[in-house]
């Protein structure tokens, strides 16, 4: 049960405006864990703060490593996948071109073709459209695509940011499938970050819940599911 | 007819000029997203730094691929002492960088090596070209290697994996970054290329153009503009555009009465625009799918 | 992020009645200092205040167009030709009062520049860029056409008569035209706050926010984007045409892109979109030209350059950083 991340007293700050007050949690080595909350609670914000994109004090180790002071890139070359809010697909650059984005830090090519391969048949769909442009691709297809990206690291832990916003409901069942197999397969901590809490709890094992830049809640997903106030706010029974 | 295609021809020969320009424009355009004003100027410099090479006694293409590679070296550091300070200002800063840019260069070359005209020697010579009485074999020279460069651009943006990292971080610079790619290098070795290839135009340019500290002003303008016929994101588009500019500038000049030089840059200039009126993003760059 | 919308909204509102006050206060000490000025300094030096005043309006057109509504230009110079040549035109050659050449002024620049935002509308960013640089270049070489050198007086340009005070007021011409310029610079401001101010403004705000959200919501793209351009050509025709008044000649090369392109940086050091700024602006490109020349002849266009890098070094979002930097200082010194 060891802890590849360790997030302690975490404080982030956009500009003057502070939005995390002091976090503090850890993900279990192997598994899958989600972090809840509504819009501006800080979900964002604390997987930004992971990889250094904004300002903030506090104790964050990976795999025993601090990242204090590591730059965005450094921090990726240790194996830590950041899906972001909205995606952030190359637009301009076919599908294959962003797989190969993915594996950008990587110099094994063999390898990196033979992953490529294999997200191709992860998402069939993705190998139909290959040599299109991303932009073209419908929202679904483009999250796969984010997510066929962050795999082609072959990192050992997967942030994904709302990866359900803005998809149909089918769609998101899918793709929190597909996140649990790859927990399972390609032994990937993931680390999900949601407003929609209902899949993400199903496929989690511990969860948080954050609320304007502080954990009010923490335990086994099961536990938090069945809370009477996380199903009213957050699951809407 | 034989007037038609002789000033066709000779509208490619010229039009080598802006393509090559062209070139410079949008591996800088490819870097950073945006035009560089002061590349014509930063050509320049480059082209009389070869100049006072020869000057001095260095063989002509040793002194090319020195200037090559100060030029290089003088783009970073433009890049990393003046625009990357600059990096989270406004974009209409950053123009307003350029043109500061633009008036130290050429001052300071008029102050090094005055205004008046220089000559600057062909690799090629400037004998006809397989007897043609309308190409030199400087202006040949100039079309193949602009071709040439033109190739080794699209191999390097499409096949080779610092290309497509160069790519990505023009478009997304913080979905780059989540995938490794260090965005500051990216731009700073873009601006290096862009010099480079800005020291090449400038070389074959000087020798039809004449050396002196003013001789790129109409040059870049044409360059950018055959950029953006072209299509910004198109190195082929922007040699075809360049071709195409050389072209329309002589058939202007040809057959439309009472147009003397002056008149043909904003001629040429209005046609440009009136093309993109039709197809806003140049002839060959790719309609970016925007999504709300 | 609406938690944090909401720590944030509350200070701002509250600072907005402060905001507004110091800022005022702030306006009404320059307009006093432009009222008083000229009575203390000679003649040149009016004349110089005046060209200040002028270019500011052509630079607060610009931010009209390229901070209000978010299309960029590098044609200005154009209209403000236009405008000048057309004062110059109605003055000299059919007699008319030089201040209702004003008016005419803004009205022929205002439909050219609805004419050209029309082809203008299919283009955006650096293509819009190179449109207008186009319009700019082309417009000295189109002065010289001698199809029109009847009106246009050809490469030699045309001399325009300096106006008097009018009712035979005992001030000089300089003065009289400083204070004419002062007042139209006055009417032009108050308008174009105005026009931000109003629905118009909040179209053309909305367009230059987000475009497809805009039409999206029902604003009229084409109409809001060319009206834009209409009236920012308009009031650069009106500082075009009171400039030829002032300089009393108007000729093709003094209308070339460098033109354009001092307005262009007037309204970077002045600060995007905020109209204070043109002032600011304008006298970076009235006279820190000539600082440059004092300092070295030689070199005087490097120093030029290396200004204009401190000034965008030091304050990236130009005067306005200044601004609000200056009124959050001195809302902490009198908190104290």
């Amino acid at each position: 049960m060891t802890s590849l991340l360790e997030i302690e007293d975490l404080r982030a700050y956009y500009g003057q405006v502070q939005a995390l007050h002091g976090l503090s949690f850890s993900l279990e080595d192997g598994s899958v864990t989600t972090l809840l909350g509504a819009n501006g609670a800080g979900k964002t914000t604390t997987l930004r703060s992971v990889c250094n994109m904004i300002r903030s004090t506090g104790g964050i180790r990976f795999d025993g490593k601090s990242l204090a002071g590591r730059s965005t890139e450094d921090i990726v070359k240790l194996g830590i996948a950041h899906v972001p809010q909205g995606r952030g697909t190359f637009t301009r650059m076919t599908v294959e071109e962003n797989l190969q984005l993915g594996a950008m830090t990587r110099r094994d090519a063999r390898a990196i073709n033979d992953d490529i391969g294999r997200m191709y048949h992860h998402f069939p769909k993705l190998e139909e459209r290959a040599s299109q442009q991303a932009g073209t691709l419908s929202g679904g297809e483009q999250q796969m695509l984010a997510v066929a990206r962050a795999l082609m690291l072959r990192p050992r832990l997967m942030l994904l940011d709302e990866p359900s916003f803005g998809l149909a409901p089918l769609v998101v069942r899918d793709l929190f499938g597909i996140l649990q197999r790859i927990n399972r397969d390609e032994k990937v901590t993931i680390l999900v970050v949601e407003q929609n809490a209902q899949l993400a709890l199903a496929i989690a094992k511990q969860a948080y819940v954050i609320e304007t830049g502080r954990i009010v809640m923490s335990g086994e997903a099961g536990a938090v599911a069945n809370n009477e106030d996380i199903r009213k706010s957050y699951l809407g029974y | 007819m034989e007037l038609f295609v002789n000033q066709v021809l000779a509208g490619i020969a010229t039009g080598a000029i802006y393509a090559c320009m062209a070139l410079a424009v949008v591996m800088i355009y490819q870097a950073i997203d945006h035009l560089n004003f002061a590349q014509g100027e930063m050509a320049m410099f480059s082209t009389f730094i070869a100049w006072q090479l020869i000057q001095w006694g260095v063989p002509y293409w040793i002194a090319f691929v020195l200037t090559l590679a100060i030029s290089f070296v003088g783009g970073v550091l433009i890049e990393r002492l003046l625009f990357k300070p600059l990096a989270s200002a406004p974009i209409l800063t950053h123009v307003a960088g350029f043109i500061a840019l633009f008036a130290i260069i050429n001052s300071v070359a008029g102050l090094t090596w005055d205004f008046t005209i220089k000559q600057f020697p062909s690799p090629f010579g400037s004998r006809p070209f397989l007897g043609s009485q309308l190409i030199s074999t400087h202006q040949a020279g100039m079309i193949g290697v602009t071709l040439v460069l033109l190739l080794m651009l699209y191999g390097f943006f499409r096949f080779t994996r610092i290309g497509l990292a160069m790519r990505a971080a023009a478009s997304l610079p913080d979905s780059a970054r989540l995938v490794g790619i260090n965005v500051g290098w990216m731009i700073a070795l873009g601006w290096g290329m862009a010099s480079a290839i800005g020291a090449i135009a400038g070389m074959l340019i000087a020798p039809v153009v004449f050396l002196e500290p003013n001789m790129m002003g109409g040059v870049l303008l044409y360059g950018f503009a055959s950029a953006v016929l072209g299509g910004l994101t198109s190195p082929f588009g922007a040699v075809i555009g360049g071709f195409l500019v050389g072209i329309f500038e002589n058939l202007v000049g040809t057959y439309i009465p009472g147009v003397g030089n002056e008149l043909k840059l904003p001629i040429a200039l209005a046609l440009i625009v009136t093309v993109l009126v039709v197809k806003p993003n140049g002839l060959f760059g790719r309609t970016v799918v925007q999504r709300v | 992020m609406s938690t944090i919308q909401e720590t944030v909204a509350p200070a701002a509102a509250a600072a907005a009645p402060t905001r507004r006050s110091a800022g005022t206060i702030a306006q009404l000490v320059v307009l006093a200092l432009l009222l008083v000025t000229p009575l203390f300094v000679k003649n040149f030096v009016i004349f110089q205040m005046t060209m200040w005043l002028v270019y500011a309006i052509a630079i607060a057109a610009l931010n009209l167009l390229t901070g209000g509504s978010g299309q960029f230009s590098l044609g200005q110079s154009a209209f403000f030709a236009l405008g000048a040549y057309a004062s110059a035109i109605l003055m000299e050659t059919y007699n008319v009062n030089y201040a209702l050449t004003l008016p005419v002024s803004g009205l022929i620049c205002f439909a050219a520049g609805f004419l050209f935002g029309l082809p203008a509308l299919r283009l955006s960013g650096v293509y819009l860029a190179l449109a207008t640089f186009a319009l700019a270049t082309a417009m000295p070489q189109l002065l010289k056409l001698g199809v029109l050198e009847p009106w246009t007086g050809g490469v030699q340009g045309l001399v325009v008569t300096k106006p008097d005070a009018p009712f035979h007021l005992p001030i000089s011409q300089d003065k009289w035209l400083y204070y004419f310029t002062l007042l139209v610079a006055l009417l032009i401001y108050i308008a174009s706050v105005n026009l931000l101010k109003s629905r118009t403004g909040r179209a053309m705000m909305a367009i230059r926010d987000n475009q497809i959200a805009a039409s999206a919501l029902g604003v009229n793209l084409a109409l809001y984007k060319t009206l834009a351009f209409g009236i920012s050509a308009a009031f650069t025709g009106i500082a075009g045409a009171l400039g030829a008044i002032v300089v009393q000649f108007v000729a093709p090369d003094s209308y070339t892109i460098q033109l354009a392109i001092a307005i262009f940086l007037g309204m970077v050091v002045g600060g995007v979109g905020w109209l204070p700024g043109s002032l600011a602006g304008s006298a970076f490109i009235v006279f820190v030209p000539n600082i440059a020349e004092g300092i070295s002849k030689g070199l005087s266009g490097a120093v030029f350059g290396a200004l204009l890098i401190l000034v965008i070094f030091v304050i990236p979002h130009g005067a306005r950083q200044v601004a609000f930097s200056a009124e959050a200082l001195a809302k902490k010194l009198f908190k104290n």
